[in-house]
C-alpha cells in the first residue's frame, strides 16, 4: 500500500493551484427561457392549466355568456367524464412507457356482459355488475400478461387484444343494443353514475363526474405515495435501472395493466350512465381521445414522466375546445382541426421541456 | 402489404381459384359487403340476403368493414370475390365515392354490382342501386314534424344531429329531405351547412351512436335553449339527445324527437313518446332483392331496372308514428314492429 500512499502524493502535487470545488452540474445557461422550461419541468401539469385558464378566457370572450356559465361549464365536466376515466388508465400505462389501444373496447365489453346479463339472461343486478367489472380486470390481466411476462410491444399486444376484445363485443351483444327504458325498468344500478346532483347558479354534477375524480384522486395517491406508484414511474423511466434497483418490474407492468382493465370497467359504468343504453355501437374512438387526453395533460409518451392531474386537464381541454367552438358557432371540422393541433403543440412542448436533462 | 405478403396472397388466391374450379364447377358465388358487424341494420341485412342465398342453392360470402367508414377493407372484399369468380355482389359502400374505381374493375371483371341502402357517386357506377329513397325518407319526418307544429312551424327552433363530418350521402340525403319536408330553403340540395334559415340552430355530429347523440344534443341546447325540433340521423343518436333533453327537464314532451332507420328499439322509442316519428326502412327486402336479381343475372344475364322515375330501385321507406297528421301517410307503432329490424 506505500506504493498507493507515495503515488497520491506525487498526484497531490500535481493538484496544486487547482480548484478545490466540488464537482457540480453547469449552471450557466441559466437565462430566462431556461428558467421556463426549468420550472415547466419540474410542474409537468402547469402547462395544461396554463392552457385550460387561457382558453377559457378565449372561448368567454369569443361565446360569450352560453360559454362562461356554470351550468356549461359543469356540462364540459360532464362530457368528458368517460374520456377522464378511460385516460386515468391510460396515463399508467404510458407512465410505464407502454400504450394500450384495447381501453375502449374493453369498457365497451364491460359495459355488454353488464347489461347482457342483467337485462337480457335475467341475472341480478348486483352479480351482473361483478362480472361485468371481472370481465374488464381479466381483459386488463391478459394485456398484462403479455406484455410482461411474453415481452411483446404493449402497441402489439392491446392492437391485437383490441380486434379481439372488438369481436367479443359483437359476439356477446348480438350487434343488439339494450335501450335506455328496459335498463331503467329491470337494472336500474347500472344507470346510477347517470345521477345528478345540482350546485348552485345552474352547475350539475354527476355521480361519473364525481367517480372521476374519486378515482383520479386514489391513483394519486398511489403513484405519489406508494411503493408501488414509485416502481411504475422508476419502470417507465428506465426500466433496466428499476430492475437492477431490486424492482420487480414484471409485476409491476401486470399490475398496471390489470389496474387500468379495473379502471376501464368502472367508465363503463359511467358510460351507461351516460349514455343509459347498452350499445355495441359508439365510442369507437375513445382509446385514441384517452391517449389525447393524456399527451394533450403532459404525460410523456415515451414513458416515466406525467401525472393524473394533467390528464383529467387534458380531457377538460379537448371539451372545452369541442364546446367552446361549437357554441362560438364555429364548424365540426374546426373542432378536429384545434385537438389536432393541440396534440402536436403538446408533443413538441414536452420534447422541449425533456432538453433540460439532456 | 409486404412484397412478401402480396406473392403469398397472389399464391394463396391461385390455390384457392384451382381447387375451387375443380371441385365446383358449377356453383354460384355471391358476395355481400357491409359497412360493419356491429350494427343490427347490417347483421339483418346478412341474414335476409343468407336465407334468399339458401333458398336459391347459391353460395353467399360475406364481409365487412371494421368500423364505419372503412373503405380499405371493402376494397379488399370486392379484390377477394373477383379472385374466387364471384358471378356479382352486394355492398352497401362505406365510402360513396372511394369505392367506385374498385366496383369498375368488378365490372370490368363481368360481375353485377349491387349497391344497397348507400348510393354511391355517381350513382350509375354500380349496375343496380336498391335503396330507401333517404331523401323521401327524410322528407316524410319533416312533414311531420312541421305537420305536428302546425303554425307554430314558422318559429320552430331545430337541432340538425347529422352523422359525420365527411357528410356521405345517406347524411345529406336524410338531413337535406328532412329541411325540404319541413319547408327549409336548402341551398345547394347535396350539402348541409350551406343554409341560412333563422330556425336552425346547428349541425353537430353524433357518429350515428347514442354517446354522440347526447353530446351534440347537450351542446346544441346549450347554443340555442329554446330548441323544439330535433333530427337525428338514426334512432341511437335520437336516444342519446332523449337523454339529454331528460337530464334537463325537458322530457315532457315539449321537444319533437324524428329520426330514421325503423329498428325494433327504434320503433318501440316511438311507442314509448321518446321518438315522435321515425322512417322505417326495410334491410332484409333490399339484401333478398339482390340476391334475386345476381341470381337472374348468372342464369340469364340480365340486369334489374330501376323504379319509375328514379335512378334506382326503391325498396320503400314508411313513416312509423302513433300520432299521424293529416295528409302525411304512415303507419302506427304495431305495424312498425311487425316489419322492424335488429
Amino acid at each position: 500500500m506505500s506504493d498507493d500512499a507515495s503515488g497520491s502524493a506525487v498526484a497531490e502535487k500535481g493538484l496544486a493551484g487547482a480548484t478545490q470545488a466540488v464537482a457540480s452540474f453547469e449552471e450557466d445557461r441559466k437565462g430566462p427561457i431556461r428558467q421556463v422550461q426549468s420550472f415547466l419541468h419540474s410542474y409537468p401539469t402547469a402547462i395544461p392549466f396554463i392552457v385550460l385558464i387561457v382558453g377559457i378566457i378565449i372561448f368567454s370572450i369569443a361565446a360569450g355568456s352560453k360559454f362562461f356559465a356554470p351550468f356549461n361549464l359543469s356540462l364540459v365536466l360532464q362530457q368528458v367524464t368517460i374520456i377522464g376515466v378511460l385516460g386515468i388508465a391510460q396515463t399508467l400505462i404510458i407512465l410505464t412507457a407502454g400504450i394500450d389501444l384495447s381501453v375502449g373496447a374493453i369498457m365497451i365489453l364491460s359495459s355488454i356482459v353488464m347489461g347482457r346479463l342483467s337485462v337480457v339472461a335475467g341475472v341480478p343486478v348486483e352479480i351482473s355488475f361483478v362480472l361485468g367489472v371481472g370481465t374488464g380486470i381479466l381483459c386488463g390481466l391478459i394485456n398484462g400478461l403479455l406484455v410482461a411476462l411474453v415481452k411483446l410491444p404493449p402497441f402489439i399486444v392491446t392492437l391485437g387484444t383490441w380486434s379481439i376484445y372488438g369481436a367479443m363485443i359483437i359476439f356477446i351483444s348480438n350487434s343488439e343494443t339494450i335501450r335506455s327504458q328496459d335498463i331503467a325498468a329491470i337494472a336500474p344500478m347500472l344507470q346510477w353514475m347517470g345521477a345528478r346532483v345540482a350546485l348552485g347558479g345552474g352547475a350539475i354534477l354527476t355521480a361519473g363526474s364525481m367517480v372521476m375524480i374519486l378515482i383520479a384522486a386514489t391513483v394519486w395517491y398511489v403513484l405519489n405515495r406508494t411503493a408501488f406508484g414509485r416502481h411504475i414511474y422508476a419502470t417507465g423511466d428506465d426500466p433496466e435501472a428499476a430492475r437492477l434497483a431490486g424492482i420487480n418490474t414484471t409485476w409491476t407492468l401486470i399490475g398496471v395493466y390489470t389496474l387500468a382493465g379495473f379502471i376501464c370497467a368502472l367508465a363503463s359504468w359511467v358510460l351507461i350512465g351516460r349514455v343509459g343504453a347498452v350499445s355495441p355501437l359508439g365510442s369507437q374512438t375513445a382509446n385514441l381521445d384517452s391517449i389525447t387526453a393524456v399527451v394533450i395533460g403532459g404525460t410523456s409518451l415515451f414513458g416515466g414522466r406525467g401525472s393524473i392531474v394533467g390528464t383529467l386537464l387534458g380531457a377538460l381541454i379537448v371539451g372545452m375546445f369541442r364546446n367552446g367552438l361549437a357554441l362560438a358557432g364555429v364548424d365540426v371540422l374546426w373542432q378536429e382541426f384545434a385537438v389536432g393541433a393541440l396534440i402536436i403543440i403538446a408533443v413538441t412542448t414536452d420534447q422541449w421541456i425533456r432538453k433540460i436533462s439532456a | 402489404m409486404g412484397k412478401f405478403l402480396k406473392i403469398a396472397a397472389a399464391g394463396a388466391v391461385m390455390l384457392g381459384m384451382m381447387c375451387g374450379t375443380a371441385a365446383y364447377a358449377q356453383e354460384v358465388i355471391v358476395g355481400l359487403i357491409t359497412k360493419t358487424e356491429g350494427n343490427p341494420f347490417f347483421v339483418k341485412m346478412r341474414e335476409g340476403a343468407q336465407a334468399k342465398a339458401d333458398e336459391l342453392g347459391i353460395t353467399l360470402q360475406t364481409f365487412a368493414g371494421k368500423f364505419d367508414g372503412d373503405n380499405d377493407s371493402q376494397i379488399a372484399a370486392i379484390e377477394n370475390l373477383i379472385a374466387s369468380g364471384a358471378k356479382g355482389f352486394a355492398i352497401v359502400p362505406s365510402d360513396s365515392s372511394a369505392i367506385v374505381p374498385t366496383i369498375q374493375q368488378a365490372r370490368d371483371a363481368g360481375l353485377l354490382v349491387i349497391v344497397l341502402d348507400t348510393p354511391l357517386d355517381p350513382i350509375d357506377a354500380a349496375d343496380a342501386t336498391f335503396a330507401t329513397d333517404n331523401r323521401q325518407a327524410g322528407r316524410l319526418i319533416g312533414q311531420w314534424a312541421a305537420g305536428s307544429l302546425g303554425d307554430a312551424a314558422a318559429n320552430a327552433k331545430i337541432a340538425m344531429l347529422d352523422l359525420a363530418v365527411n357528410q356521405p350521402t345517406v347524411d345529406y340525403l336524410r338531413d337535406q329531405g328532412f329541411m325540404e319536408g319541413f319547408g327549409i330553403d336548402v341551398k345547394d340540395p347535396n350539402k348541409y351547412g350551406d343554409e341560412d334559415d333563422a330556425r336552425i340552430c346547428g349541425h353537430e355530429m353524433t357518429g350515428g351512436a347514442e354517446d354522440g347523440g347526447r353530446t351534440a344534443m347537450e351542446t346544441l341546447m346549450q347554443k340555442c335553449p329554446d330548441i323544439n325540433v330535433v333530427y337525428t340521423i338514426n334512432e341511437p343518436a335520437a336516444a342519446g339527445a332523449y337523454e339529454a333533453l331528460k337530464a334537463a327537464g325537458r322530457d315532457d314532451g315539449s321537444v319533437l324527437i324524428v329520426s330514421v332507420d325503423g329498428g325494433c328499439p327504434g320503433v318501440a322509442n316511438v311507442k314509448d313518446g321518446v321518438i315522435g316519428a321515425t322512417s322505417q326502412q326495410y334491410p332484409l327486402l333490399m339484401a333478398s332483392m339482390a340476391m334475386e336479381a345476381i341470381k337472374k343475372f348468372a342464369d340469364t344475364g340480365e340486369k334489374p331496372a330501376v323504379t319509375e322515375g328514379l335512378d334506382f330501385f326503391d325498396t320503400g321507406a314508411a313513416l312509423v308514428t302513433d300520432k299521424p297528421v293529416a295528409g302525411v301517410e304512415s303507419i302506427d307503432t304495431t305495424k312498425g314492429a311487425e316489419l322492424c329490424w335488429g
